[in-house]
């Protein structure tokens, strides 16, 4: 039987793993927008999981809606990168280096 | 449940927002931008209009609806008329900036009144998912309003800047909505608040939900250490999305501020005062200092903006009615300087020529003495110089942080303004005594003239006569 504890230390890893991911990486933006989507499965997973334990059903609501907007996030975040490529013929992190103050 | 009809009524601005934003959705389809005129216009009455209409409904009663999801009382009216009449400037500004740079397209319009849409569903929001759901409803359409101009490298790379930390926001906040979400059981503010008070909640999990939450709400209205994004989106954007970013999106992340940490978590203010406390005197220190080095004027506003939002914490953490009132006279005296101050930058731009260089506003009082006096107005104001607004709502803020015993912070918050006071006082050496080194005459139209300076002096009004508008925040809290 899985306990609740397990659910939640699974969600805290993979959300640790994708803020780290966007910490870290220099190289590619396109990872960068992979983890924001692990960063939402991960809170998903936790909505889920509290859901489940409680018994409530409005945990689960909330994840459709999620989803739902991740995938605008998502839509919306390719467009400005096909853009950005466009500009800059790169989509390397440590190139995004114009604006400093 | 009972579905009542009745309490659609008290989401009738955002319905008809809503309806004003897919009719011209429509026209721009249909017509393309050769409506470009007609849908400026159509979007300057659907705002005013709307204003109206939450104007009408002040009196008409107030409460839940929509089965609590949703809420209807003087906080969300008052927020909700002041983004609405701001915008109704800042789309007015914008417009002149627009048409001198081939940016003046329909998309632009439907953007802005989605994003104010999702502005007012942050303000009225009483649940998580309305919350969440009007917050992503404005944050997407800025991120495309940033890109907007779609063959600047600097905007773009502004916008994936805006893009990449403002998701982390999202992110962060909804772990700490799934947490608290896990000890309360609810999602509904109502019922957190109220489960707070009655059950027994596991303290370490529920301050460990907070810090998530709270790093949301700094990210979003851009407090230190969550403001990296800040400077290099307000830079790189274009001024018009700047301007847009900088007035109303504020009032909105007070809004929703107000609505978690206040009516929600009310009860567990002992725990995030502290972690308040770090952001605001981080949040003024950096803003302040970092603001004397800069060259750029969008760039310095933005680390004025930092430490403005430091001052806006500063009453939200006293935990006062007050204070709660103090700070929300304080986001609405901001949005009204920072709609002048970036509106000025746009006045003082023509095409092909961005004055976004505080070299740019050389001499200005010899070119034009009248425009000179209102930028002296704002940055006094900014400054916090008394009659202006901006002294009242430094004053308010400090005063309620006094009250509750919290001396040294108001210490520093008074040493940081008077350190803040130098770079707003360079703006008005340089316009005052400096040799103008660009002798073109300002070529902005007549009515984006007329609003700058009914602007400034609206700052003016507020500062010789607070009274009315502080009386609306305190009853807002009482």
């Amino acid at each position: 039987m899985i306990a609740l504890s397990d659910c939640l230390i699974v969600g805290a890893l993979l959300f640790s793993l994708s803020v780290v991911g966007i910490f870290i990486n220099r190289k590619n933006i396109i990872i960068l927008l992979m983890c924001i989507e692990l960063m939402l499965l991960a809170v998903n997973l936790n909505f889920i999981a509290f859901s489940h334990f409680s018994g409530d059903i409005a945990g689960q609501v909330f994840v459709f809606f999620i989803l739902t907007v991740a995938a605008a996030e998502a839509a919306i975040g390719l467009a400005i990168l096909v853009v950005l490529f466009r500009n800059l013929s790169t989509i390397n992190v440590s190139e995004l280096d114009s604006l400093k103050g | 449940m009972m579905f009542e009809v009745s309490n659609m009524s008290f989401a009738l601005p955002e319905i008809f927002m809503l309806v004003m934003a897919c009719v011209i959705l429509l026209v721009l389809a249909i017509r393309g931008d050769k409506g470009i005129n007609s849908i400026y216009v159509l979007s300057q009455i659907s705002l005013i209009a709307t204003a109206l209409i939450i104007y009408q409904s002040i009196g008409s009663g107030s409460g839940l609806s929509f089965d609590g999801t949703y809420i209807k009382d003087t906080l969300s009216n008052v927020l909700k008329l002041a983004i609405c009449l701001i915008n109704v400037f800042v789309l007015l500004y914008a417009s002149s900036y627009l048409k001198a740079r081939s940016l003046f397209k329909g998309e632009f319009y439907v953007l802005a009144l989605f994003s104010t849409l999702g502005m007012m569903i942050m303000a009225s929001a009483y649940h998580f998912l309305t919350l969440y759901l009007g917050l992503e409803l404005m944050s997407l359409c800025l991120y495309a309003m940033v890109a907007m101009q779609r063959d600047s490298a600097v905007a773009t790379e502004a916008a994936m800047k805006y893009f990449i930390l403002g998701a982390l926001a999202s992110g962060m906040l909804l772990y700490g909505m799934s947490i608290i979400y896990g000890v309360t059981g609810s999602l509904a503010i109502a019922d957190i608040a109220q489960a707070l008070q009655t059950q027994e909640i596991d303290q370490t999990v529920l301050s460990f939900g907070l810090v998530f939450l709270l790093i949301g709400i700094g990210f979003k209205l851009g407090a230190v250490p969550f403001h990296m994004w800040l400077p290099d989106v307000y830079h790189g954007a274009p001024t018009a999305m700047t301007l847009f970013i900088a007035t109303a999106p504020k009032i909105a992340a007070f809004a929703m501020a107000i609505r978690l940490l206040v009516d929600g978590l009310g009860e567990g203010q002992a725990y995030w005062q502290d972690m308040a406390i770090m952001l605001s005197v981080l949040s003024m220190i950096i803003g302040n200092v970092v603001a004397i080095a800069q060259t750029n004027l969008k760039r310095m506003l933005a680390y004025s903006t930092i430490s403005h939002v430091g001052f806006i914490l500063l009453g939200v953490l006293s935990g006062t009615a007050q204070g709660y009132s103090a700070a929300m006279f304080y986001v609405l005296v901001y949005s009204l300087m920072s709609l002048g101050g970036f509106g000025m930058i746009i006045l003082m731009s023509r095409q092909g020529f961005e004055a976004d260089n505080i070299d740019d506003f050389k001499g200005l009082s010899q070119r034009s003495p009248w425009f000179a006096l209102m930028m002296l107005i704002l940055m006094f104001s900014m400054a916090g110089i008394p009659p202006l607004a901006g002294f009242y709502a430094k004053f308010a803020v400090i005063n309620s942080v006094v009250e509750v015993g919290l001396v040294p912070i108001a210490i520093v918050a008074v040493v940081m303004s008077v350190i803040g006071a130098f770079y707003y006082l360079r703006v008005i050496k340089v316009m005052y005594f400096d040799k103008p080194s660009d002798q073109n005459i300002l070529q902005a139209p007549k009515d984006m003239q007329i609003a700058i300076s009914v602007n400034a002096l609206l700052v003016l009004a507020l500062g010789v006569s607070p009274g009315a508008l502080m009386a609306i925040c305190a009853i807002t809290f009482s």
